[in-house]
């Protein structure tokens, strides 16, 4: 065939560049919405609770995902350094995923749990105090910013809509639940618990009786970050898988 | 005929008319419905546009209907060049913005107390301000400008539509505008080079079609039997990113008032949809369409014709066929499958060939011609842009196989290597078409002065040169001290000894920048003196081609 067909023919020219340009997405793309074994199935996954989800806006919204991954790789030196090697299915509920793919910090898939509350919020206000050495921007500001419930609950409508399994009775007690996370030993505690297992429920900012603010959230959600799958009995072998 | 072309003229006005009140319609419902203050803003911005813009087509669209009346009318002919004006001086402006960001950020790095604890200039704020700012606003203007030069010249047709160029050109601007304050305010999807919430997403859309309606529509009117290779490479530039921004962007709003959506993808397929989106943001945005500018702007500054016709077929169709494959390079060692992982690793390597075989096309062009490099600045910048684009199509195949990337991954390489791609080859590129086509537009005799691109040209060299040896050092030491361990087995290094390590090469880079931005400025300087119709200074030492065509000399025969 001659070339002079595609070049004296701007339509052709244009369905030629669309046939090339999409077969590497078919069959690169397509394949992970169908082949079983992408997201092998793994006790312990549940969606965030909402106070958790907002922290989680609140990671999106300041860009950390510009300085910090959340994938441990098949590697070695860095199973050692941060823990188990991520899963598919720890990030099955990420919308959008937040894998990264820059260090300048050290990596946050399994950052909950590592180091307390106060650590993080006195992290937060001025890494320095903590770790002198670190270069990040401090984010003292989320100490005065409050959680707007209804925004949350908007979220956790969307979410469901595209695929996150929101029960009613979740979306339902969405305020409650964000009051009951930060506020310990109580009946709704209990209730959140239920619906969420594992949650953290603390008053994270270190204020209670001081309304859920936008670092209650952020801590809630790095304190869940790879706590959900439990790998003291999770087999990469076994029937965690198929 | 001219009742026809009238008749059409104002049906165009009365779309553009319909289209700016639509608009206005839109912005006026996110100011004044939205609780949301950062999108209130940006509806008082498309409201204030779409407002400006309807009055100017009306206006307009009068005053050529009492020059009608009066019979002292005269149709617009020949090249349609306001938009590409428009968008060459945008370009400048916004690299220097998108450079001086650069620069803030390199030394929030090297001096975390510039983030002044401050939300909207902290460094995950400002990050993807400054790459949109270089790779959308400063390059994407280069090739909406650069495209619209070429496919006229090439076709020997004037641009299609009346106001739809503008409309490109501005509305561009505008949804830059949207986007960058976004960040600043905290409105993003934090998918990288895809950071715009669905309004800007949507708006983006719309404008980007309209691109390709008056790209294609020009092609239609062209007098030459064939489509010129440089607008090939533009075609699929613009297709497959509408493609790749349709799929990764694909989004749930929260409410139409609302600001924020969700991603339909999650996880490991939102992984790779966004890579195949941000690698390929690399393969047709920074690639594709800056090869239309190598194919059309060194010819044409050398005055040879390209090295070879075959090389180019061969080079486009490779090109973009291997180009899409390589994504899942940046995802290897993680939970995407294995066989994805090695299918992105062996396309990347497979993508060497055609990166080089584009590379040899083009340097290959200045046979004959070799002595140019040295008395033109400005052939100097194009052909060095093309030797950093074989470099760093050389060093990404060779980070994408899986043992180096496993090094290389997640360290300052990365961005060493994105920056001599960026800076080398799409930043240098560009200058060298920004200072041919400026004479060309505003009809002047050269440059305002050649001794100032010189200077242009050695200052961000050297920049680049500081900047990517210093990301080299860097990334390849930090990559060394994650996995060093000690005589007993453990690892070595703390996480944090490893930032600190990093300090002087921070303070370098930032040097770099520095100077990268010094030699944009200077660019600015003598863009702004030669349109603003200031005799050269040193005419003597220009090439002929650097006047516009119409006041060339012809060479003695």
């Amino acid at each position: 065939m001659k070339h002079e067909v595609f070049e004296k023919n701007s339509i052709i020219l244009l369905v030629g560049i669309l046939v090339v340009v999409s077969i590497g997405g078919l069959f690169q793309i397509a394949p992970l919405f169908w082949v079983d074994s992408t997201i092998e199935k793994v006790k312990g996954m549940r969606p965030y609770t909402p106070l958790e989800q907002a922290g989680r806006d609140v990671y999106v919204r300041e860009g950390c995902y510009n300085c910090h991954s959340q994938m441990v790789r098949t590697l070695r030196d860095e199973v050692e350094r941060y823990g188990h090697y991520s899963l598919a299915a720890e990030s099955m509920y990420d919308h959008p995923f937040q894998w990264g793919s820059k260090r300048t910090g050290p990596d946050l898939a399994r950052v909950g749990g590592k180091y307390s509350d106060q650590w993080h919020v006195e992290h937060m206000i001025n890494p320095r105090s903590v770790v002198p050495e670190s270069i990040m921007p401090s984010y003292s500001w989320l100490m005065s910013r409050q959680l707007d419930p209804a925004t949350v609950e908007a979220r956790l409508k969307t979410l469901r809509a595209v695929g996150v399994p929101y029960t009613e009775e979740m979306i339902a007690s969405v305020r409650a639940d964000i009051a009951a996370q930060i506020n310990p030993d109580s009946r709704p505690s209990r209730e959140l618990l239920k619906r969420y297992p594992k949650a953290k429920v603390a008053k994270f900012d270190g204020r209670p009786g001081v309304p859920p603010t936008e670092m209650d959230a952020l801590v809630a959600y790095l304190q869940i970050l790879g706590q959900l799958v439990d790998f003291a009995t999770f087999d990469a072998a076994g029937p965690n898988l198929r | 005929m001219a009742d026809t072309r009238e008749g059409l003229e104002a049906f165009g006005d009365v779309l553009a008319v319909l289209a700016a009140a639509l608009f206005a319609l839109v912005g006026a419902v996110w100011f004044f419905g939205s609780s949301d203050p950062a999108m209130s803003f940006h509806g008082l911005l498309m409201l204030i546009g779409s407002v400006l813009a309807g009055i100017y087509v009306l206006n307009t669209a009068f005053r050529e209907k009492a020059a009608r009346a009066i019979g002292n009318y005269e149709p617009p002919e020949g090249y349609f060049d306001g938009p590409i004006k428009v968008a060459t001086v945008a370009a400048v402006i916004w690299g220097i913005a998108g450079f001086l960001v650069g620069v803030v950020l390199a030394l929030q790095l090297a001096y975390p107390a510039l983030n002044f604890d401050l939300p909207w200039i902290s460094f995950g704020r400002l990050r993807p301000l400054h790459t949109s700012a270089v790779i959308f606003a400063f390059g994407g203007n280069v090739l909406i400008g650069t495209s619209f030069y070429v496919v006229q010249r090439t076709s020997h047709a004037r641009l299609a539509g009346r106001w739809s160029p503008w409309f490109v050109v501005w509305g561009y601007q505008l949804f830059i505008a949207i986007a960058g304050t976004g960040y600043l305010l905290g409105i993003t999807q934090a998918k990288e080079y895809a950071e715009p919430e669905w309004y800007a997403d949507l708006f983006l859309t719309i404008i980007w079609v309209t691109y390709l309606l008056v790209f294609l529509g020009t092609l239609w009117r062209r007098k030459e039997p064939h489509i010129y290779v440089a607008n090939w490479f533009y075609l699929a530039f613009i297709v497959t990113i509408a493609m790749l921004h349709l799929v990764n962007n694909a989004a749930l709003p929260v409410s139409f008032t609302s600001p924020s959506s969700v991603i339909l993808w999650s996880g490991v397929q939102d992984a790779m949809t966004q890579w195949w989106y941000g690698h390929n943001a690399v393969g047709f945005f920074l690639t594709a369409g800056f090869l239309g500018i190598m194919y059309y702007f060194i010819p044409k500054r050398v005055e040879r014709p390209v090295y070879s016709y075959r090389l180019s077929i061969v080079h486009f169709w490779t090109l973009i066929f291997l180009y899409i494959w390589a994504g899942p390079h940046h995802l290897h060692y993680t939970a995407l499958p294995d066989w994805a992982q090695t299918l992105g690793m062996t396309f990347s390597i497979m993508l060497w060939m055609p990166s080089w075989g584009g590379m040899i096309n083009g340097l290959m062009t200045l046979s004959g011609a070799w002595d140019k490099l040295r008395t033109d600045a400005v052939v100097r910048l194009l052909v060095v842009s093309v030797a950093f684009y074989g470099m760093s199509t050389f060093e990404g195949p060779l980070m994408s196989i899986k043992a180096v990337n496993s090094l290389s991954h997640y360290t300052d390489w990365t961005i060493g290597h994105v920056h001599s791609g960026a800076l080398g080859w799409v930043a240098m590129v560009s200058f060298g078409a920004i200072y041919c086509l400026v004479p060309w537009l505003w009809n002047r005799k050269g440059l305002y002065s050649m001794r100032l691109v010189e200077w242009h040209f050695w200052i961000s060299t050297l920049g680049i040169l500081l900047y990517i040896t210093a990301m080299w050092v860097s990334g390849i030491t930090q990559g060394l001290m994650w996995r060093a361990y000690d005589s007993l087995g453990f690892l070595q290094y703390s996480f944090i000894e490893t930032v600190e390590a990093m300090h002087p090469y921070y303070v370098i880079r930032a040097i770099g920048g520095i100077l990268f931005l010094s030699g944009s400025l200077i660019m600015a300087y003598n863009v702004w003196r030669t349109i603003r119709g200031d005799e050269p200074v040193d005419i003597a030492e220009q090439p002929r081609v650097a006047a516009a065509p119409g006041l060339r000399v012809q060479p003695a025969e």
